[in-house]
Protein backbone atom coordinates (compact mmCIF):
# COMPACT_ATOMS: atom_id res chain seq x y z
CA UNK A 1 0.00 0.00 0.00
CA UNK A 2 1.55 3.16 -0.80
CA UNK A 3 0.08 6.59 0.96
CA UNK A 4 -0.10 10.10 -0.88
CA UNK A 5 0.62 12.95 1.62
CA UNK A 6 -0.36 16.23 0.66
CA UNK A 7 2.68 18.36 2.38
CA UNK A 8 2.94 22.17 3.47
CA UNK A 9 5.91 23.80 3.29
CA UNK A 10 6.80 27.14 4.19
CA UNK A 11 10.10 29.30 3.34
CA UNK A 12 11.70 25.38 2.44
CA UNK A 13 10.65 23.76 5.52
CA UNK A 14 8.29 21.67 6.04
CA UNK A 15 5.31 22.66 8.72
CA UNK A 16 5.30 20.50 11.76
CA UNK A 17 1.12 19.25 11.35
CA UNK A 18 2.59 18.15 7.55
CA UNK A 19 5.23 16.05 9.86
CA UNK A 20 2.45 15.25 11.78
CA UNK A 21 0.36 13.96 9.06
CA UNK A 22 3.59 11.78 7.39
CA UNK A 23 4.25 10.20 11.19
CA UNK A 24 0.30 9.09 10.38
CA UNK A 25 0.38 7.86 7.19
CA UNK A 26 3.97 5.29 7.36
CA UNK A 27 1.42 3.91 9.97
CA UNK A 28 -0.69 2.32 6.91
CA UNK A 29 2.09 2.17 4.33
CA UNK A 30 4.93 3.06 1.98
CA UNK A 31 4.38 7.23 2.10
CA UNK A 32 5.11 9.63 -1.35
CA UNK A 33 4.85 13.11 -0.55
CA UNK A 34 3.66 16.11 -2.11
CA UNK A 35 4.89 19.64 -2.71
CA UNK A 36 3.34 22.23 -4.27
CA UNK A 37 4.38 26.10 -4.41
CA UNK A 38 4.92 28.36 -7.50
CA UNK A 39 8.01 27.21 -9.24
CA UNK A 40 10.63 29.07 -8.23
CA UNK A 41 10.12 28.28 -4.73
CA UNK A 42 8.97 24.49 -5.00
CA UNK A 43 12.22 23.08 -4.77
CA UNK A 44 13.39 23.97 -1.64
CA UNK A 45 10.23 22.94 -0.01
CA UNK A 46 10.65 19.25 -1.78
CA UNK A 47 14.29 19.01 -0.78
CA UNK A 48 12.75 19.76 2.67
CA UNK A 49 10.37 16.88 2.38
CA UNK A 50 13.11 14.54 1.29
CA UNK A 51 14.78 14.84 4.09
CA UNK A 52 12.11 13.32 5.86
CA UNK A 53 12.62 10.04 7.33
CA UNK A 54 9.74 7.54 5.88
CA UNK A 55 9.48 9.31 2.88
CA UNK A 56 10.45 7.37 0.00
CA UNK A 57 9.07 9.76 -3.13
CA UNK A 58 8.55 13.44 -3.49
CA UNK A 59 6.50 14.36 -5.81
CA UNK A 60 6.52 18.16 -7.00
CA UNK A 61 4.69 20.43 -8.64
CA UNK A 62 5.74 24.05 -9.55
CA UNK A 63 3.12 26.64 -11.22
CA UNK A 64 1.91 29.92 -10.52
CA UNK A 65 -1.71 28.00 -10.30
CA UNK A 66 -0.16 26.05 -7.65
CA UNK A 67 1.63 29.35 -5.76
CA UNK A 68 -1.27 29.70 -2.93
CA UNK A 69 -2.59 26.17 -2.57
CA UNK A 70 -6.27 27.47 -4.07
CA UNK A 71 -8.54 24.50 -3.75
CA UNK A 72 -9.49 23.90 -7.47
CA UNK A 73 -6.48 23.70 -9.31
CA UNK A 74 -4.68 21.72 -6.10
CA UNK A 75 -7.78 19.08 -6.01
CA UNK A 76 -7.39 18.66 -9.35
CA UNK A 77 -3.99 17.36 -9.35
CA UNK A 78 -4.71 15.10 -6.57
CA UNK A 79 -7.19 13.58 -8.14
CA UNK A 80 -4.34 13.42 -11.52
CA UNK A 81 -2.42 11.46 -8.97
CA UNK A 82 -4.97 9.34 -7.03
CA UNK A 83 -4.72 6.68 -9.38
CA UNK A 84 -1.68 5.22 -7.53
CA UNK A 85 -2.33 5.16 -3.91
CA UNK A 86 -4.80 3.36 -1.41
CA UNK A 87 -5.33 6.40 0.91
CA UNK A 88 -4.86 10.34 0.56
CA UNK A 89 -3.88 11.96 3.71
CA UNK A 90 -2.86 15.82 4.76
CA UNK A 91 -2.94 17.63 7.65
CA UNK A 92 -6.26 19.25 9.57
CA UNK A 93 -5.04 22.80 8.48
CA UNK A 94 -6.89 25.53 6.87
CA UNK A 95 -5.47 24.19 3.44
CA UNK A 96 -5.84 20.37 3.83
CA UNK A 97 -9.68 21.17 5.02
CA UNK A 98 -10.14 23.37 1.87
CA UNK A 99 -8.65 21.22 -0.38
CA UNK A 100 -9.49 17.36 0.49
CA UNK A 101 -12.97 16.98 0.11
CA UNK A 102 -13.04 18.60 -3.05
CA UNK A 103 -10.66 16.32 -4.25
CA UNK A 104 -12.80 13.70 -2.73
CA UNK A 105 -15.64 14.55 -4.10
CA UNK A 106 -14.48 14.30 -7.78
CA UNK A 107 -13.15 10.61 -6.50
CA UNK A 108 -16.48 9.63 -5.15
CA UNK A 109 -15.19 9.19 -1.72
CA UNK A 110 -16.52 10.02 1.67
CA UNK A 111 -13.79 11.74 3.35
CA UNK A 112 -12.16 10.96 6.59
CA UNK A 113 -11.69 14.44 8.88
CA UNK A 114 -9.58 15.14 11.77
CA UNK A 115 -8.31 11.28 12.04
CA UNK A 116 -7.12 10.94 15.60
CA UNK A 117 -6.21 7.56 15.41
CA UNK A 118 -5.87 4.74 12.80
CA UNK A 119 -7.03 1.31 13.91
CA UNK A 120 -6.27 -0.27 10.52
CA UNK A 121 -6.23 0.60 6.50
CA UNK A 122 -9.80 1.17 6.64
CA UNK A 123 -10.86 2.23 10.02
CA UNK A 124 -10.27 5.41 11.84
CA UNK A 125 -10.85 7.22 15.00
CA UNK A 126 -12.09 10.94 15.00
CA UNK A 127 -14.03 12.83 16.84
CA UNK A 128 -17.28 14.48 16.66
CA UNK A 129 -19.45 16.90 18.78
CA UNK A 130 -16.77 18.95 19.54
CA UNK A 131 -15.28 16.57 20.59
CA UNK A 132 -17.75 15.26 23.33
CA UNK A 133 -17.77 11.64 21.54
CA UNK A 134 -14.98 9.61 19.38
CA UNK A 135 -16.63 7.61 16.53
CA UNK A 136 -14.63 4.90 15.15
CA UNK A 137 -15.71 4.43 11.59
CA UNK A 138 -14.78 2.04 8.64
CA UNK A 139 -14.59 3.23 5.28
CA UNK A 140 -16.14 1.39 2.58
CA UNK A 141 -14.66 3.20 -0.23
CA UNK A 142 -11.61 1.68 -2.05
CA UNK A 143 -9.39 4.35 -2.05
CA UNK A 144 -9.34 6.46 1.45
CA UNK A 145 -9.16 10.53 1.91
CA UNK A 146 -8.24 11.51 5.43
CA UNK A 147 -7.02 14.41 7.38
CA UNK A 148 -4.90 13.99 10.30
CA UNK A 149 -5.36 15.91 13.70
CA UNK A 150 -1.50 17.03 14.02
CA UNK A 151 -1.88 17.22 18.17
CA UNK A 152 -2.52 13.39 17.81
CA UNK A 153 0.50 11.51 16.01
CA UNK A 154 4.10 12.73 17.29
CA UNK A 155 5.42 14.78 13.91
CA UNK A 156 8.37 12.29 11.93
CA UNK A 157 11.74 14.17 12.37
CA UNK A 158 12.74 16.93 9.83
CA UNK A 159 16.03 14.72 8.85
CA UNK A 160 17.25 11.96 8.32
CA UNK A 161 15.87 10.55 4.86
CA UNK A 162 17.11 10.62 1.36
CA UNK A 163 14.05 10.42 -0.96
CA UNK A 164 14.31 10.58 -4.53
CA UNK A 165 12.12 13.95 -5.97
CA UNK A 166 10.30 13.72 -8.93
CA UNK A 167 8.39 16.62 -11.17
CA UNK A 168 4.47 15.56 -11.40
CA UNK A 169 2.53 17.90 -13.95
CA UNK A 170 1.53 21.10 -12.86
CA UNK A 171 -1.62 22.13 -13.96
CA UNK A 172 -2.20 25.72 -15.81
CA UNK A 173 -4.09 28.67 -13.93
CA UNK A 174 -7.65 29.10 -14.28
CA UNK A 175 -9.18 32.46 -13.97
CA UNK A 176 -12.39 31.43 -11.65
CA UNK A 177 -10.92 31.35 -8.98
CA UNK A 178 -7.73 33.95 -8.08
CA UNK A 179 -5.59 34.56 -5.32
CA UNK A 180 -5.98 38.19 -3.93
CA UNK A 181 -3.72 39.00 -1.21
CA UNK A 182 -2.79 37.51 2.28
CA UNK A 183 -2.68 39.00 5.57
CA UNK A 184 -0.45 36.63 7.73
CA UNK A 185 1.47 39.09 10.36
CA UNK A 186 4.64 36.80 11.16
CA UNK A 187 6.16 36.98 15.40
CA UNK A 188 8.51 35.89 17.25
CA UNK A 189 6.45 33.85 18.78
CA UNK A 190 5.78 29.99 18.55
CA UNK A 191 3.66 29.12 16.08
CA UNK A 192 0.09 28.03 18.42
CA UNK A 193 -0.09 24.79 17.06
CA UNK A 194 3.70 24.18 18.20
CA UNK A 195 4.07 25.85 21.20
CA UNK A 196 5.12 23.51 24.18
CA UNK A 197 3.44 26.49 26.47
CA UNK A 198 0.62 28.29 25.52
CA UNK A 199 -1.04 31.52 27.83
CA UNK A 200 -4.63 32.15 26.41
CA UNK A 201 -6.79 34.98 27.13
CA UNK A 202 -10.42 35.25 27.16
CA UNK A 203 -13.40 38.15 27.89
CA UNK A 204 -12.01 38.50 30.91
CA UNK A 205 -8.80 40.48 29.36
CA UNK A 206 -11.31 43.10 28.82
CA UNK A 207 -9.30 44.65 25.45
CA UNK A 208 -6.63 44.17 23.48
CA UNK A 209 -4.20 46.49 25.21
CA UNK A 210 -4.40 44.05 28.15
CA UNK A 211 -3.31 41.02 26.56
CA UNK A 212 -0.56 43.20 25.50
CA UNK A 213 0.57 44.83 28.95
CA UNK A 214 -0.92 41.72 31.04
CA UNK A 215 -0.55 38.42 28.89
CA UNK A 216 2.15 39.15 26.68
CA UNK A 217 4.92 39.69 29.71
CA UNK A 218 3.66 35.86 31.59
CA UNK A 219 4.06 34.48 27.84
CA UNK A 220 7.32 36.33 27.23
CA UNK A 221 9.03 35.09 30.39
CA UNK A 222 7.77 31.61 29.82
CA UNK A 223 8.33 31.54 25.94
CA UNK A 224 4.84 30.86 24.93
CA UNK A 225 2.64 31.42 21.97
CA UNK A 226 -0.85 33.17 22.62
CA UNK A 227 -3.89 31.70 22.41
CA UNK A 228 -7.76 33.13 22.70
CA UNK A 229 -11.35 32.29 23.18
CA UNK A 230 -13.62 33.10 20.77
CA UNK A 231 -15.05 35.89 23.20
CA UNK A 232 -11.63 37.61 23.08
CA UNK A 233 -11.46 37.06 18.99
CA UNK A 234 -14.70 38.32 18.75
CA UNK A 235 -14.68 41.29 20.62
CA UNK A 236 -11.48 42.77 18.47
CA UNK A 237 -8.71 41.81 21.17
CA UNK A 238 -6.50 39.61 18.84
CA UNK A 239 -6.21 38.38 15.67
CA UNK A 240 -8.61 35.56 14.74
CA UNK A 241 -5.42 32.75 14.20
CA UNK A 242 -5.51 33.35 18.09
CA UNK A 243 -8.56 31.23 18.24
CA UNK A 244 -8.42 27.89 20.35
CA UNK A 245 -11.36 25.50 19.60
CA UNK A 246 -13.61 23.55 17.82
CA UNK A 247 -13.59 25.96 15.22
CA UNK A 248 -10.41 27.14 15.99
CA UNK A 249 -7.13 25.82 16.48
CA UNK A 250 -6.67 22.17 17.81
CA UNK A 251 -3.85 22.46 20.78
CA UNK A 252 -2.07 20.28 22.80
CA UNK A 253 0.92 21.89 24.40
CA UNK A 254 2.79 20.89 27.71
CA UNK A 255 1.44 23.56 29.72
CA UNK A 256 -2.04 25.57 29.01
CA UNK A 257 -2.57 28.35 30.95
CA UNK A 258 -6.23 29.34 30.56
CA UNK A 259 -6.67 33.09 31.71
CA UNK A 260 -10.18 35.07 32.16
CA UNK A 261 -11.43 31.98 29.78
CA UNK A 262 -14.99 30.13 31.14
CA UNK A 263 -14.28 26.64 29.71
CA UNK A 264 -17.13 26.52 26.83
CA UNK A 265 -17.43 23.54 25.68
CA UNK A 266 -15.88 24.75 22.25
CA UNK A 267 -13.06 26.06 23.92
CA UNK A 268 -12.21 23.00 25.82
CA UNK A 269 -12.71 21.14 21.99
CA UNK A 270 -9.71 22.67 21.11
CA UNK A 271 -7.08 22.62 24.18
CA UNK A 272 -8.63 19.75 26.48
CA UNK A 273 -5.91 17.18 25.22
CA UNK A 274 -2.86 19.46 27.02
CA UNK A 275 -0.67 17.98 29.50
CA UNK A 276 -0.80 20.56 31.80
CA UNK A 277 -3.49 22.84 32.48
CA UNK A 278 -3.86 25.95 34.38
CA UNK A 279 -6.61 27.85 35.19
CA UNK A 280 -7.06 31.52 36.71
CA UNK A 281 -10.64 32.96 36.63
CA UNK A 282 -12.39 34.97 39.70
CA UNK A 283 -15.39 33.34 39.12
CA UNK A 284 -14.64 29.62 41.10
CA UNK A 285 -16.79 27.55 39.84
CA UNK A 286 -16.10 28.35 36.03
CA UNK A 287 -16.07 24.97 34.20
CA UNK A 288 -12.40 25.31 33.06
CA UNK A 289 -11.46 24.20 36.56
CA UNK A 290 -13.21 21.02 35.70
CA UNK A 291 -10.15 20.10 33.62
CA UNK A 292 -7.92 22.29 35.07
CA UNK A 293 -5.13 20.32 37.23
CA UNK A 294 -4.08 23.62 38.71
CA UNK A 295 -7.00 25.86 39.17
CA UNK A 296 -5.89 29.59 40.76
CA UNK A 297 -9.13 31.62 41.66
CA UNK A 298 -8.59 35.30 41.43
CA UNK A 299 -8.24 38.49 39.83
CA UNK A 300 -6.30 38.06 37.20
CA UNK A 301 -5.12 41.66 36.62
CA UNK A 302 -3.36 40.86 40.09
CA UNK A 303 -2.97 37.15 40.09
CA UNK A 304 -0.99 37.26 36.47
CA UNK A 305 1.57 39.91 36.74
CA UNK A 306 2.65 38.37 40.25
CA UNK A 307 3.14 34.91 38.16
CA UNK A 308 5.27 36.85 35.67
CA UNK A 309 7.12 38.10 38.02
CA UNK A 310 7.63 34.92 39.87
CA UNK A 311 9.18 33.31 36.93
CA UNK B 1 -10.71 23.87 -12.31
CA UNK B 2 -12.66 25.61 -15.21
CA UNK B 3 -12.86 23.14 -18.26
CA UNK B 4 -14.48 20.25 -16.45
CA UNK B 5 -16.70 18.00 -19.03
CA UNK B 6 -19.98 18.61 -18.03
CA UNK B 7 -18.77 22.26 -16.57
CA UNK B 8 -22.89 23.86 -15.96
CA UNK B 9 -20.97 26.53 -14.60
CA UNK B 10 -19.97 27.96 -18.35
CA UNK B 11 -23.23 28.55 -19.67
CA UNK B 12 -25.04 29.32 -16.45
CA UNK B 13 -22.63 32.69 -16.27
CA UNK B 14 -23.54 33.78 -19.12
CA UNK B 15 -27.36 34.08 -18.01
CA UNK B 16 -26.06 35.25 -15.09
CA UNK B 17 -24.50 38.43 -16.63
CA UNK B 18 -27.60 39.06 -18.39
CA UNK B 19 -30.06 38.68 -16.49
CA UNK B 20 -31.68 40.62 -13.11
CA UNK B 21 -32.21 38.07 -10.55
CA UNK B 22 -29.76 36.90 -8.06
CA UNK B 23 -30.60 33.87 -6.38
CA UNK B 24 -29.17 32.47 -3.20
CA UNK B 25 -29.48 29.11 -1.80
CA UNK B 26 -28.72 28.61 1.83
CA UNK B 27 -28.76 24.74 3.02
CA UNK B 28 -29.45 24.66 6.91
CA UNK B 29 -28.57 22.24 9.10
CA UNK B 30 -31.15 20.54 12.04
CA UNK B 31 -28.38 19.64 14.53
CA UNK B 32 -28.43 19.44 19.07
CA UNK B 33 -28.61 22.68 20.15
CA UNK B 34 -24.68 23.82 20.92
CA UNK B 35 -24.98 24.40 24.51
CA UNK B 36 -25.53 20.67 25.35
CA UNK B 37 -23.09 18.35 25.82
CA UNK B 38 -24.06 15.48 24.04
CA UNK B 39 -22.75 11.64 25.69
CA UNK B 40 -22.43 8.36 23.76
CA UNK B 41 -25.07 5.76 24.41
CA UNK B 42 -24.09 3.79 26.59
CA UNK B 43 -23.82 0.35 24.10
CA UNK B 44 -21.85 2.92 22.03
CA UNK B 45 -23.59 2.55 19.18
CA UNK B 46 -24.19 6.51 18.44
CA UNK B 47 -24.78 9.29 20.80
CA UNK B 48 -27.35 10.47 22.85
CA UNK B 49 -30.01 12.69 21.12
CA UNK B 50 -33.81 11.79 22.28
CA UNK B 51 -35.07 14.84 23.90
CA UNK B 52 -32.81 17.30 23.28
CA UNK B 53 -32.90 20.16 21.96
CA UNK B 54 -32.50 21.14 18.30
CA UNK B 55 -31.74 24.33 16.80
CA UNK B 56 -29.70 25.30 13.52
CA UNK B 57 -26.21 24.34 12.97
CA UNK B 58 -25.12 27.92 14.19
CA UNK B 59 -22.91 28.62 11.10
CA UNK B 60 -25.55 27.86 8.79
CA UNK B 61 -27.58 31.00 10.91
CA UNK B 62 -24.42 32.85 9.67
CA UNK B 63 -24.92 31.82 6.21
CA UNK B 64 -28.80 32.60 6.10
CA UNK B 65 -27.61 36.05 7.63
CA UNK B 66 -25.47 36.54 5.29
CA UNK B 67 -27.74 35.89 2.11
CA UNK B 68 -30.40 38.15 3.70
CA UNK B 69 -27.92 41.07 3.97
CA UNK B 70 -26.89 40.73 0.12
CA UNK B 71 -30.40 40.50 -0.62
CA UNK B 72 -30.73 43.91 1.69
CA UNK B 73 -28.32 45.70 -0.31
CA UNK B 74 -29.61 44.43 -3.63
CA UNK B 75 -26.89 42.28 -4.61
CA UNK B 76 -29.66 39.25 -4.15
CA UNK B 77 -32.93 38.60 -5.31
CA UNK B 78 -33.96 35.70 -3.72
CA UNK B 79 -33.15 33.48 -0.92
CA UNK B 80 -34.14 29.60 -0.74
CA UNK B 81 -32.80 27.88 2.35
CA UNK B 82 -32.95 24.24 1.68
CA UNK B 83 -32.80 21.47 4.50
CA UNK B 84 -31.47 17.92 4.33
CA UNK B 85 -33.24 15.37 6.34
CA UNK B 86 -36.15 14.26 8.72
CA UNK B 87 -39.72 15.99 8.52
CA UNK B 88 -38.36 17.80 11.79
CA UNK B 89 -35.92 19.86 9.73
CA UNK B 90 -39.46 21.87 8.65
CA UNK B 91 -38.82 23.78 11.98
CA UNK B 92 -35.03 24.44 10.74
CA UNK B 93 -36.52 26.01 7.35
CA UNK B 94 -39.35 27.67 9.05
CA UNK B 95 -36.46 30.27 11.28
CA UNK B 96 -34.31 30.63 8.28
CA UNK B 97 -37.77 31.79 6.61
CA UNK B 98 -38.78 33.40 9.80
CA UNK B 99 -35.59 35.13 9.37
CA UNK B 100 -36.21 36.33 6.51
CA UNK B 101 -35.60 33.36 3.85
CA UNK B 102 -38.04 33.69 0.93
CA UNK B 103 -39.09 29.91 0.81
CA UNK B 104 -37.66 26.57 1.73
CA UNK B 105 -36.95 22.78 0.49
CA UNK B 106 -37.15 20.18 2.53
CA UNK B 107 -35.91 16.56 1.39
CA UNK B 108 -36.86 14.26 3.68
CA UNK B 109 -34.17 11.04 3.80
CA UNK B 110 -34.64 8.49 6.53
CA UNK B 111 -31.91 9.94 9.15
CA UNK B 112 -29.23 12.73 8.21
CA UNK B 113 -26.92 11.41 5.39
CA UNK B 114 -23.13 11.92 5.07
CA UNK B 115 -21.53 15.03 3.30
CA UNK B 116 -20.78 13.05 0.26
CA UNK B 117 -24.65 12.12 -0.38
CA UNK B 118 -25.60 15.80 0.83
CA UNK B 119 -23.97 17.32 -1.39
CA UNK B 120 -24.97 15.39 -3.83
CA UNK B 121 -28.64 15.85 -3.22
CA UNK B 122 -27.56 19.52 -3.28
CA UNK B 123 -25.87 19.31 -6.61
CA UNK B 124 -29.58 17.87 -7.82
CA UNK B 125 -31.17 21.13 -6.00
CA UNK B 126 -28.40 23.53 -7.47
CA UNK B 127 -29.63 22.06 -11.30
CA UNK B 128 -33.43 22.83 -10.67
CA UNK B 129 -32.89 26.04 -8.80
CA UNK B 130 -29.60 27.47 -10.55
CA UNK B 131 -28.58 29.85 -7.76
CA UNK B 132 -25.75 32.14 -8.36
CA UNK B 133 -24.30 31.64 -5.46
CA UNK B 134 -24.45 29.11 -2.18
CA UNK B 135 -23.78 29.94 1.22
CA UNK B 136 -23.32 27.01 3.07
CA UNK B 137 -22.02 26.98 7.24
CA UNK B 138 -18.30 25.85 7.27
CA UNK B 139 -19.04 22.89 9.06
CA UNK B 140 -21.94 21.15 10.94
CA UNK B 141 -21.32 20.95 15.23
CA UNK B 142 -22.68 17.25 15.46
CA UNK B 143 -20.83 15.24 12.93
CA UNK B 144 -18.04 18.27 12.72
CA UNK B 145 -16.97 17.33 8.78
CA UNK B 146 -16.66 20.54 7.48
CA UNK B 147 -16.29 18.76 4.04
CA UNK B 148 -20.37 19.66 2.97
CA UNK B 149 -19.31 22.50 1.27
CA UNK B 150 -16.49 21.66 -0.68
CA UNK B 151 -17.62 18.83 -2.06
CA UNK B 152 -20.52 20.59 -3.38
CA UNK B 153 -18.06 22.57 -5.49
CA UNK B 154 -16.40 19.62 -6.47
CA UNK B 155 -19.22 17.93 -7.53
CA UNK B 156 -20.46 21.36 -9.65
CA UNK B 157 -17.05 21.93 -10.78
CA UNK B 158 -17.76 25.41 -9.46
CA UNK B 159 -14.94 27.36 -7.17
CA UNK B 160 -15.30 27.96 -3.46
CA UNK B 161 -14.51 30.25 -1.29
CA UNK B 162 -14.49 28.75 2.41
CA UNK B 163 -14.24 29.40 6.27
CA UNK B 164 -15.37 33.14 4.99
CA UNK B 165 -15.33 36.31 7.04
CA UNK B 166 -16.11 38.88 4.28
CA UNK B 167 -18.17 38.35 0.97
CA UNK B 168 -18.83 41.32 -1.75
CA UNK B 169 -20.26 40.69 -5.23
CA UNK B 170 -19.35 42.47 -8.00
CA UNK B 171 -19.02 41.94 -11.52
CA UNK B 172 -19.73 38.29 -11.27
CA UNK B 173 -17.46 37.82 -8.87
CA UNK B 174 -17.32 37.33 -4.85
CA UNK B 175 -14.38 38.42 -3.66
CA UNK B 176 -14.14 36.16 -0.37
CA UNK B 177 -11.89 36.77 2.62
CA UNK B 178 -10.86 33.61 4.45
CA UNK B 179 -10.05 32.45 7.47
CA UNK B 180 -6.35 30.28 7.31
CA UNK B 181 -4.21 28.93 9.77
CA UNK B 182 -1.81 32.41 9.71
CA UNK B 183 -4.23 35.14 9.30
CA UNK B 184 -6.81 36.18 6.90
CA UNK B 185 -6.40 35.68 2.54
CA UNK B 186 -8.65 37.13 -0.29
CA UNK B 187 -9.71 34.94 -3.13
CA UNK B 188 -11.79 36.47 -5.67
CA UNK B 189 -13.86 33.32 -7.35
CA UNK B 190 -16.08 33.58 -10.36
CA UNK B 191 -20.19 32.96 -9.79
CA UNK B 192 -21.70 31.05 -9.63
CA UNK B 193 -19.77 29.71 -6.61
CA UNK B 194 -19.59 28.47 -3.11
CA UNK B 195 -19.22 30.06 0.02
CA UNK B 196 -18.80 28.06 3.52
CA UNK B 197 -19.53 30.97 6.52
CA UNK B 198 -17.04 30.92 9.26
CA UNK B 199 -18.59 32.66 13.23
CA UNK B 200 -16.86 36.44 12.11
CA UNK B 201 -18.54 36.84 9.16
CA UNK B 202 -21.67 38.32 10.83
CA UNK B 203 -23.84 38.20 14.01
CA UNK B 204 -27.11 36.17 12.48
CA UNK B 205 -30.27 38.48 13.93
CA UNK B 206 -33.31 37.18 15.72
CA UNK B 207 -36.40 36.47 14.03
CA UNK B 208 -39.25 38.67 15.51
CA UNK B 209 -42.93 37.21 16.45
CA UNK B 210 -44.36 38.62 13.44
CA UNK B 211 -41.79 37.58 11.13
CA UNK B 212 -41.79 33.90 12.78
CA UNK B 213 -46.02 34.11 11.87
CA UNK B 214 -45.44 35.28 8.78
CA UNK B 215 -42.88 32.44 8.19
CA UNK B 216 -45.53 30.18 8.32
CA UNK B 217 -47.26 31.31 5.11
CA UNK B 218 -44.14 31.25 3.54
CA UNK B 219 -43.59 28.25 0.66
CA UNK B 220 -42.34 25.34 1.61
CA UNK B 221 -41.37 22.29 -0.98
CA UNK B 222 -41.02 18.86 0.15
CA UNK B 223 -39.02 16.47 -1.70
CA UNK B 224 -38.24 13.05 -1.33
CA UNK B 225 -34.28 11.57 -1.27
CA UNK B 226 -35.20 9.16 -3.99
CA UNK B 227 -36.70 11.37 -6.16
CA UNK B 228 -33.83 13.14 -6.78
CA UNK B 229 -31.72 9.85 -8.36
CA UNK B 230 -29.47 10.67 -6.30
CA UNK B 231 -27.16 7.28 -4.41
CA UNK B 232 -27.10 8.08 -0.93
CA UNK B 233 -25.68 4.47 0.66
CA UNK B 234 -23.32 5.34 3.45
CA UNK B 235 -19.85 5.00 2.72
CA UNK B 236 -18.39 5.33 6.48
CA UNK B 237 -20.12 2.64 9.01
CA UNK B 238 -19.94 3.48 12.65
CA UNK B 239 -18.16 1.17 14.48
CA UNK B 240 -18.33 2.71 17.67
CA UNK B 241 -19.09 5.85 19.41
CA UNK B 242 -17.16 6.12 22.63
CA UNK B 243 -16.30 8.56 25.44
CA UNK B 244 -12.96 10.48 25.05
CA UNK B 245 -10.50 9.87 27.78
CA UNK B 246 -11.87 12.26 30.72
CA UNK B 247 -9.86 14.47 32.01
CA UNK B 248 -10.24 14.96 36.18
CA UNK B 249 -10.25 18.28 37.77
CA UNK B 250 -7.15 18.83 39.65
CA UNK B 251 -6.31 20.53 42.47
CA UNK B 252 -7.10 24.53 43.48
CA UNK B 253 -4.01 26.44 45.05
CA UNK B 254 -3.93 29.36 47.40
CA UNK B 255 -1.50 31.56 45.80
CA UNK B 256 0.98 32.37 43.16
CA UNK B 257 3.60 30.91 44.92
CA UNK B 258 1.83 27.48 45.59
CA UNK B 259 0.78 27.16 41.28
CA UNK B 260 4.91 28.11 40.62
CA UNK B 261 5.82 25.47 42.99
CA UNK B 262 3.53 23.28 41.92
CA UNK B 263 4.23 23.47 38.22
CA UNK B 264 8.17 23.53 38.78
CA UNK B 265 8.35 20.52 41.14
CA UNK B 266 5.15 18.13 40.39
CA UNK B 267 4.27 18.74 36.68
CA UNK B 268 7.99 19.62 36.06
CA UNK B 269 6.72 21.97 33.13
CA UNK B 270 8.68 25.41 33.85
C1 LIG C 1 -20.62 27.17 16.68
C2 LIG C 1 -19.78 27.72 17.79
C3 LIG C 1 -18.43 27.52 17.74
C4 LIG C 1 -17.60 28.03 18.73
N1 LIG C 1 -16.27 27.81 18.65
C5 LIG C 1 -15.47 28.28 19.62
C6 LIG C 1 -14.06 28.07 19.59
O1 LIG C 1 -13.51 27.46 18.67
N2 LIG C 1 -13.31 28.56 20.61
C7 LIG C 1 -13.87 29.25 21.67
O2 LIG C 1 -13.12 29.67 22.57
N3 LIG C 1 -15.18 29.46 21.71
C8 LIG C 1 -15.99 29.02 20.72
N4 LIG C 1 -17.34 29.29 20.79
C9 LIG C 1 -17.84 30.21 21.84
C10 LIG C 1 -18.05 29.56 23.19
O3 LIG C 1 -19.33 28.98 23.24
C11 LIG C 1 -17.93 30.62 24.33
O4 LIG C 1 -18.85 31.64 24.08
C12 LIG C 1 -16.55 31.24 24.46
O5 LIG C 1 -15.54 30.24 24.48
C13 LIG C 1 -16.47 32.06 25.72
O6 LIG C 1 -15.28 32.82 25.75
P1 LIG C 1 -14.68 33.32 27.15
O7 LIG C 1 -14.43 32.15 28.03
O8 LIG C 1 -13.53 34.21 26.85
O9 LIG C 1 -15.83 34.26 27.70
P2 LIG C 1 -16.84 34.06 28.91
O10 LIG C 1 -17.56 32.78 28.80
O11 LIG C 1 -17.61 35.30 29.04
O12 LIG C 1 -15.87 33.90 30.16
C14 LIG C 1 -15.08 34.93 30.67
C15 LIG C 1 -14.47 34.40 31.95
O13 LIG C 1 -13.55 35.35 32.45
C16 LIG C 1 -13.67 35.39 33.88
N5 LIG C 1 -13.20 36.72 34.31
C17 LIG C 1 -13.74 37.92 34.02
N6 LIG C 1 -13.01 38.91 34.58
C18 LIG C 1 -11.99 38.31 35.25
C19 LIG C 1 -10.91 38.78 36.03
N7 LIG C 1 -10.71 40.09 36.23
N8 LIG C 1 -10.06 37.88 36.55
C20 LIG C 1 -10.24 36.55 36.36
N9 LIG C 1 -11.25 36.04 35.64
C21 LIG C 1 -12.11 36.91 35.08
C22 LIG C 1 -15.14 35.16 34.15
O14 LIG C 1 -15.32 34.64 35.45
C23 LIG C 1 -15.51 34.16 33.05
O15 LIG C 1 -15.35 32.82 33.53
C24 LIG C 1 -18.17 28.77 19.81
C25 LIG C 1 -19.55 28.96 19.85
C26 LIG C 1 -20.35 28.46 18.86
C27 LIG C 1 -21.81 28.68 18.92
N1 LIG D 1 -28.43 17.55 6.15
C1 LIG D 1 -28.12 18.78 5.74
N2 LIG D 1 -29.07 19.63 5.28
C2 LIG D 1 -28.75 20.87 4.86
N3 LIG D 1 -27.50 21.36 4.87
C3 LIG D 1 -26.51 20.56 5.32
C4 LIG D 1 -26.76 19.25 5.78
N4 LIG D 1 -25.57 18.71 6.16
C5 LIG D 1 -24.64 19.66 5.96
N5 LIG D 1 -25.19 20.78 5.45
C6 LIG D 1 -24.53 22.05 5.10
O1 LIG D 1 -23.13 21.82 5.00
C7 LIG D 1 -22.43 22.55 5.99
C8 LIG D 1 -21.21 21.79 6.47
O2 LIG D 1 -21.58 20.57 7.06
P1 LIG D 1 -20.54 19.40 7.36
O3 LIG D 1 -19.74 19.21 6.11
O4 LIG D 1 -21.38 18.22 7.71
O5 LIG D 1 -19.68 19.86 8.52
C9 LIG D 1 -23.46 22.87 7.05
O6 LIG D 1 -23.10 24.02 7.79
C10 LIG D 1 -24.71 23.09 6.19
O7 LIG D 1 -24.71 24.38 5.58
Amino acid sequence: MTVLVFVETEAGHVRQASRSAIAAASKLGEVHALVVGDAASVGAGAEAAAKIPGVTKVLKAGSDALAHTLAEPLADLLVSLAGDYSHIVAAASSVGKNVLPRAAALLDVQPIPDVLDIVDADTFVRPIYAGNALATVKSADAKKVLTIRATSFDPAPAEGGSASIEDAAAPAAGDTSRFVSAETPTSDRPELESARVIVSGGRGLQNGENFKTVLEPLADKLGAAIGASRVAVDSGYVPNDYQVGQTGKIVAPELYIAVGISGAIQHLAGMKDSKVIVAINKDEDAPIFQVADYGLVGDLFDVVPKLAAAL
Amino acid sequence: MQGRPQDPASHRRQRVSGKKTMKILVPVKRVVDYNIKVRPKADGTGVETAGLKMSMNPFDEIAVEEALRLREKGAATEVVAVSIGVQQAQDTLRTAMAMGADRAILVLTEESPEPLAVAKILKAIVERETPDLVILGKQAIDDDMNATGQMLAGLLGWPQGTFASKVELADGRAEVAREVDGGTEVVSIALPAIVTADLRLNEPRYASLPNIMKAKKKPLETLQASDLGVDTTRRLTVVSVAEPPARKAGVKVGSVEELVEKLRNEAKVI
